[in-house]
């Protein structure tokens, strides 16, 4: 055993640490409120090759696996959740994708660009009537000649309102569902027939675009789809599995952050006479915090180990973005008590740290979901098979 | 014992709903997001006689009991805790601090306008060192003569409060400060000469109350402003904590209640795995335990207001029902976004504004730990320990 980081993703941890403090940290509360994506940082993040952290060298990666991924989510985390999320659905899913089963000219034409920056991804999954039950999918995709047309829409796309290349999911057959009947399509925007109906309104995470898109008779070329016709669920829930690992060490990151602030609020602010730090309501809320993190720590580390030596994790996926998720927002929920009043505020980050962290419950499959798959596991291997 | 609602309440209750429906429910979502006070709300709600909820017919209050009132509270909330949190501050904290402490002369001044909503009250007691810990107060008040304080003088008052609710739109502002016989209470008009209503807290969740720093520069008033005997600030502050600690308790258990309506509506229409959700066990969990906590939550606070309405009630009960029904309101909004999904977290769906707004509830008047200390000291007080904060 050895739980040590190399060398190599140490000196990956300080380079992402440095720009994130430099970059990231600054603009963090202005794309908050100025519900404002950040283009420029996502276009400097691929300049230095960490849009591309955990794909091998040859298609424009970094090769840092996905151990040096979880880095660069968890030092995101710290700083600014939109930008963490950006990142994760552009490389986590979107990307991903095509690396996993996408075939060589596919990751040619657009693993490379997407891994360098030049484009951003997004994936393509969620719909009105398809959210926790992803196999429901109702956008059609009919065979044309060398083409498939693809009529209907998704809702709630993260980066779907300015990303060049999604990763779109359309059922090419709807009596067979899941599996046989579900294909994944790349689809570039620029396409006639794709357009952005709406930007929703959150309550966080402004900084994002999470957007519902349309497609009307949009022409997909039949080299554009993704793996094999018919089988496109199961490269997009693989793919799914590295997002939600991820997910968990922004969340680690995100809880690290509110830790900082606690402590260092609580040693100066004095009340009854005392600083915080001697009161033992506020060492509970500490050490719960720091203990949890601790877990959720090496669990993720534990895990991106586990899928960088090719073993199977998705079990361990889905207790990384669970727990991840609520850990992060126990943490947060903790060290903004410990602030009081000016927790509630808007002029300090916890705040938006506390608006940010409550999707991390919810998307890219809910928590419930992620119990669902958790459990499913667990009965499978004394042979039962549970339905959700 | 009598669970029951009189038939009073239950036409007052009819009553309320009937308001806040065609009152509060249409602009409050617009307010939230544009971060605007409810003068209009407030105006139609003086005109209901809700601005005086609590007063008696003397002074033009409707002379409601405190149970009654918390139900006017509980239902606004359903629609708009701002609008709840806003209208208990002028009555809980305001008001029904002159009608127990003030002279006959400040009552007649200033009751009846504040039934009417012509002026609306403020409570300034915190400031920037002085939140939980209410021992030492930085804002002094001083007469120039000695003496001058028991002949009615001019007081000159000096210092900053912070997180004042309802402190732009308050023409009455009930100011803390240290007088050379402890913490006195002095009636402010927001006119006076000295005072400045300064910067608005940028806040997470109750986006249509206001809560200003006040600066007080040589602030001038008549020291017949004074509420109730030189040293009873402390006195009248705790047991205004104590009304309001009702209070929003009562919005606490409108909110929780709205929050599992509007889920269970979603989870009987939203269909996934060929389903309504309502039909899977981790949403009737959910939506079971929220009912459970708020059912257990109404009948602590009715108590609580029945116990104001008895002349009764301790720091424990006070307390108890502030820590629990700001724990309920909290972990019911926090479910019921989990139900919702995505949709809990869009702003076009209320849920989102919930769970922003009811953060608060374990922070605003007294944080939850201090609540708790307080209870403990009950506890061990009968016991022959005392628990210091």
């Amino acid at each position: 055993m050895d739980f040590m980081l190399s060398p190599e993703h140490q000196a990956l941890r300080r380079l992402i640490r440095d720009f994130a403090e430099t970059e990231v940290a600054p603009v963090a509360a202005d794309l908050d409120r100025e519900h404002r994506v950040p283009h420029e940082i996502m276009r400097k993040l691929g300049q230095i090759g960490l849009l591309g952290v955990c794909f091998p060298q040859e298609y424009g990666g970094m090769g840092a696996g996905e151990i040096g991924y979880c880095i660069l989510m968890e030092e995101l985390g710290r700083v600014c959740t939109s930008t963490a999320t950006n990142v994760g659905a552009h490389i986590g899913i979107g990307a991903m994708v095509i690396y996993l089963d996408g075939r060589e000219e596919q990751k040619q034409k657009y693993l490379i660009p997407l891994a360098r920056g030049e484009k951003i991804a997004a994936f393509g999954l969620t719909e009105p009537n398809a959210g926790s039950d992803a196999a429901n999918v109702h956008t059609r995709a009919v065979r044309e000649g060398d083409s498939y047309i693809l009529d209907g829409g998704k809702v709630f796309i993260t980066n779907g309102g300015y990303a060049d290349v999604i990763t779109v999911m359309a059922a090419t057959d709807p009596s067979l569902g899941a599996h046989g009947g579900i294909t994944a399509f790349i689809v570039e925007t620029d396409w006639p027939g794709f357009s952005v109906a709406r930007e929703e309104d959150k309550m966080g995470i402004h900084g994002t675009s999470t957007a519902e898109l349309v497609f009307e008779e949009l022409r997909v070329p039949q080299e554009n789809v993704l793996g094999k016709v018919g089988e496109g669920f199961i490269p997009f829930m693989k793919s799914l599995d590295m997002g939600r690992l991820t997910l968990g060490a922004a969340g680690l990151g995100g809880a690290e952050a509110a830790l900082d602030w606690a402590v260092r609020w609580a040693k100066t602010r004095k009340q009854c006479g005392v600083e915080l730090a001697h009161k033992q309501s506020v060492q509970w809320m500490i050490a719960n915090m720091a203990t949890e993190i601790e877990a959720l720590r090496s669990l993720i580390y534990r895990v991106g180990w586990m899928v960088d030596t090719g073993q199977p994790f998705t079990q361990l996926a889905a207790m990384c973005k669970l727990y991840g998720s609520e850990v992060a927002s126990r943490a947060i929920d903790m060290a903004l008590q410990i602030h009081g009043g000016l927790g509630l505020s808007r002029d300090f980050p916890i705040e938006r740290f506390f608006r940010d962290a409550r999707i991390a419950e919810i998307f890219e499959g809910t928590n419930e979901i992620q119990r669902i798959v958790i459990a499913s596991d667990i009965f499978r291997q004394h042979g039962v098979r549970i339905r959700p | 014992m009598d669970f029951a609602l009189n038939e009073e309440q239950e036409m007052f209750l009819a009553m309320f709903r009937d308001f806040s429906t065609k009152e509060v429910a249409p602009s409050v979502e617009e307010l939230d997001h544009a971060e605007q006070p409810p003068l209009d709300v407030l105006r139609k709600a003086a005109q209901q006689g809700f601005l005086g909820a609590t007063l008696p017919e003397q002074y033009f209050g409707a002379e409601l009991d405190y149970l009654s009132y918390c139900l006017l509270l509980e239902t606004l909330a359903k629609d708009s805790l701002s609008v709840a949190v806003t209208l208990a501050t002028h009555v809980s904290l305001a008001a029904m601090s002159i009608l127990a402490y003030g002279t006959g002369a400040q009552k007649e001044a200033w009751l009846g306008p504040m039934a009417a909503g012509e002026v609306i009250g403020a409570f300034a007691f915190t400031e920037p060192d002085a939140g939980s810990d209410t021992s030492i107060l930085q804002t002094r008040v001083t007469f120039p003569f000695d003496g001058e304080e028991s002949e009615g003088g001019e007081a000159t008052l000096n210092g900053v409060k912070t997180w004042v609710t309802n402190g732009e739109i308050a023409s009455l502002l009930l100011v803390f400060a240290q007088g050379s016989e402890g913490i006195d209470a002095f009636l402010v008009p927001a006119d006076a000469p000295g005072l400045t209503v300064g910067y608005r807290e940028p806040t997470l969740g109750l986006r249509s109350v206001t809560f200003n720093t006040v600066y007080l520069e040589g602030c001038r008033v008549p020291g017949a402003n004074r509420l109730g005997e030189p040293g009873t600030g402390l006195e009248i502050a705790q047991q205004a904590q104590d009304r309001m600690a009702v209070a929003l308790a009562a919005a606490g258990l409108g909110e929780g209640e709205a929050a599992i309506e509007t889920a269970a509506q979603f989870a009987s229409e939203r269909v996934q795995f060929g389903v309504p959700i309502a039909q899977k066990q981790a949403i009737q969990n959910y939506i079971a335990e929220a009912t459970a906590e708020v059912e257990a939550l109404r009948y602590l606070v009715y108590r609580a207001a029945w116990l104001v309405d008895q002349g009764q009630g301790t720091p424990f009960d006070f307390s108890v029902v502030k820590v629990h029904g700001a724990r309920v309101a909290r972990n019911v909004t926090n479910r019921m976004v989990q139900v919702m999904g995505g949709y809990g977290y869009m702003e076009d769906y209320p849920l989102a504004r919930r769970y922003r707004d009811v953060r608060a509830f374990s922070i605003m008047g007294g944080p939850t730990e201090l609540q708790q200390v307080r209870v403990a000291q009950q506890v061990f007080a009968e016991r022959d320990v005392e628990v210091v904060p």
